[in-house]
């Protein structure tokens, strides 16, 4: 028996099992508890919002905006209505669900476009340097001194407040700190030898920007844009409420407190119920952006 | 005679620095005929490096090549343009750097980077280039190559990389390879098998292989011949045999006698070369190795020599030249240099001891 066991402990050893970066990644994050229950909470969420309208033609949900004056302002509990009612009768959890729409998109899509401009500028401004750098980093700081809110609100305002033109606002504005994170990546990975071993192998700009430095600023990248999340969903439900960003009756989070607040001291689960489920969602992207970056932290293998 | 694959002549690379012009490269000619394998030595700094990467046109900011020119078979380097230049690269001349530990990228496979540097150049399609791939990591003799091509870098032990660097060098089948101190990172048992795998991949591909080194005794065991660099500049060259039998630059001689050899290493002690190499930015007048030498005349502190012919394809840049210098002349210097060096440990001795 235990010599057996010696013998295989042997064979392990000769033959180390065969980890990929992302297999040995995903290990450390399954050991991160209160990421791995944000990314549980994160995925049923996701699955309701999408399968909202599903659940809505079973009868699981109600339609989040179908009023019934007779029985507005039912608290928390009340039957058929677990998270209540508001002040045209509609149902507080079908709201919350289809509210959760909005912000999962808008918290995700934008990331899209943050990829895209931030992760763009920072490569082309990193790899090529000198004057094309100068242009676009100086370009970043002006975007960076520019109050985000406010320029937000300037495009809603002047665009008008479709989804879409939201999207397109936040994203805008959040593609800077990326930007700049990549651009740092790249001047210290262009120095490695093993780029200079590429370009001597003969390998062109764009290869050598998809194939050695993309890949190399990755995990900072991903726990970046994880981080931006919730940011860009926090502006979305900020615009909501003060009124510039999508409008009632169409659920969200944001237009549930801008409604609720008028009435918060008589009905306060009607601006509580969204706040929370706003927070939960923030602090579980915040959570997994940790996990992640614990996770792709190389100093952090064992 | 045969017509040489690289004729590098009267090339000059400078550095624009904030604290001056650094003449890295200053006016170094030399050629490397077909299926050759040819040494660079010299100490750090003198521009080995520096006049690989002029052949490869890769001489980082805000470095340039100056004048000179570097002919490969035919075509002058110096003038292509960035496409040409591309294509040349990893194609007709290769390059495998010091360092195998930084110089795969740790986020792709293994085959997958050997596949790129045949996928850069248009010679293979991209099914012939994975199919390549196995073979390829086979004639580097890595073992179980058809598992290892999915291994990342990190899998793979130091001697391992490097034979894998090798494979990538030799992807593109280049009439040249240019290997920059390829055994400095690596344990003396794996350089051997390193230095024996470019040898035979010499032997049997005929690729000749350019070798940048200080290590002498790999010069003796691989190259055919030598190019001793100082300062920027060639101050000797010839055949290995033949220089290592009567080097004639005081420099070569100085730097043959500050190795350890196997078969002297118990008769007398290790001679180092006093001083430092001169700063490229000012450098001194005449000859480059004046301060340093041993056997120098007036006019080296005046006028610099040029590469003059000594022997059969021996050629040296010096006024004296070591085969004038007598046995006893020779044994004084290098007994003052001892006599220098021991004085110095005495002193260093001695103020340990003071200390309290």
């Amino acid at each position: 028996m235990a010599t057996t066991a010696l013998v295989a402990e042997q064979l392990d050893w000769e033959n180390p099992e065969q980890i990929g970066l992302w297999t040995d990644a995903w290990r450390r994050f399954r050991r991160n508890r209160l990421a791995v229950g944000s990314l549980v909470f994160i995925i049923v969420l996701v699955t309701a919002a999408v399968t909202a309208p599903l659940l809505q033609r079973i009868g699981l949900l109600q339609d989040p905006t179908a009023q019934d004056v007779v029985s507005n302002y039912l608290g928390p509990g009340a039957p058929h209505h677990i998270f209540g009612t508001d002040e045209l009768g509609r149902d507080v959890l079908a709201k919350v669900i289809f509210g959760s729409q909005v912000s999962l998109s808008i918290g995700i899509l934008v990331q899209m476009i943050v990829l895209v401009l931030g992760g763009g500028i920072g490569l082309i401004a990193g790899y090529y340097g000198g004057w094309i750098d100068n242009l676009l980093m100086r370009f970043t700081d002006i975007m960076y001194a520019f109050p985000d809110l406010l320029f937000v609100l300037i495009i809603v305002a002047a665009l008008g407040p479709t989804l879409l033109n939201i999207f397109v606002a936040i994203g805008l504005v959040s593609w800077v700190g990326l930007a700049r994170l990549v651009r740092g990546q790249v001047l210290s990975i262009k120095e490695k030898e093993f780029v200079e071993a590429a370009r001597a192998a003969g390998s062109s700009p764009l290869k050598i920007i998809l194939q050695h430095l993309l890949p190399n600023s990755l995990g900072p990248v991903i726990v970046s844009l994880t981080f931006g999340i919730p940011a860009a969903i926090f502006t979305e439900a900020v615009l909501d409420f003060l009124g510039v960003g999508i409008r009632p009756p169409q659920p969200t989070w944001g237009v549930m407190v801008f409604e609720g607040y008028a009435a918060a001291d008589a009905y306060p689960y009607l601006v509580i119920i969204p706040c929370v489920a706003l927070s939960l969602t923030m602090l579980a992207f915040n959570f997994i952006g940790d996990g992640l970056r614990d996770a792709l932290d190389p100093r952090m293998r064992r | 005679m045969t017509e040489p694959i690289l004729s590098v002549q009267d090339l000059r690379t400078q550095f624009f620095t904030s604290r001056g012009v650094v003449h890295a490269v200053d006016g170094v000619s030399f050629h490397v005929d077909p299926g050759e394998t040819v040494a660079v030595v010299g100490e750090s700094g003198c521009g080995k490096t520096i006049t690989a990467l002029s052949i490869l046109r890769l001489v980082p900011e805000p470095g340039r090549i100056v004048s000179g020119k570097i002919l490969f078979k035919g075509r002058n380097i110096v003038e292509m343009d960035a496409d040409e230049v591309r294509d040349y690269r990893g194609n007709d001349v290769a390059m495998i750097f010091q360092d195998p530990m930084t110089s795969l990228n740790p986020v792709t496979k293994v085959g997958a980077q050997i596949k790129e540097a045949m996928t850069a150049h248009a010679r293979f399609s991209p099914a012939e280039a994975a199919r390549r791939v196995v073979p390829l990591l086979k004639r580097v003799r890595v073992p179980a190559a058809e598992r290892r091509i999915s291994d990342y870098p990190h899998q793979f032990s130091g001697g391992m990389r490097q034979r894998a660097m090798i494979a990538m060098g030799l992807a593109n089948e280049p009439s040249l390879l240019i290997a920059d101190e390829p055994t400095t990172a690596l344990d003396v048992t794996v350089q051997a098998q390193v230095i024996q795998l470019l040898k035979q991949l010499n032997r049997e591909l005929g690729t000749a292989i350019m070798l940048i080194t200080h290590n002498t005794a790999l010069v003796a065991s691989m190259c055919s011949r030598v190019v001793v660099m100082y300062a920027g500049r060639v101050v000797e060259e010839g055949p290995v045999d033949q220089i290592f039998a009567r080097p004639e630059h005081p420099y070569t001689w100085s730097l043959l006698r500050s190795v350890p050899r196997v078969d002297e290493a118990r008769k007398g002690r290790l001679v180092s070369i006093r001083g430092m190499p001169p700063d490229l930015v000012r450098m001194p007048p005449g000859c480059k190795f004046h301060p340093r030498c041993l056997f120098r005349v007036d006019r080296c502190l005046t006028d610099e020599p040029e590469l003059e012919t000594v022997g059969p394809g021996q050629q040296a840049r010096c006024w004296v030249k070591m085969s004038t210098v007598s046995e006893e002349t020779r044994e004084a210097a290098q007994a003052s240099e001892i006599a220098f060096d021991v004085a110095a440990e005495i002193k260093k001795r001695m103020r340990a001891d003071a200390r309290p």
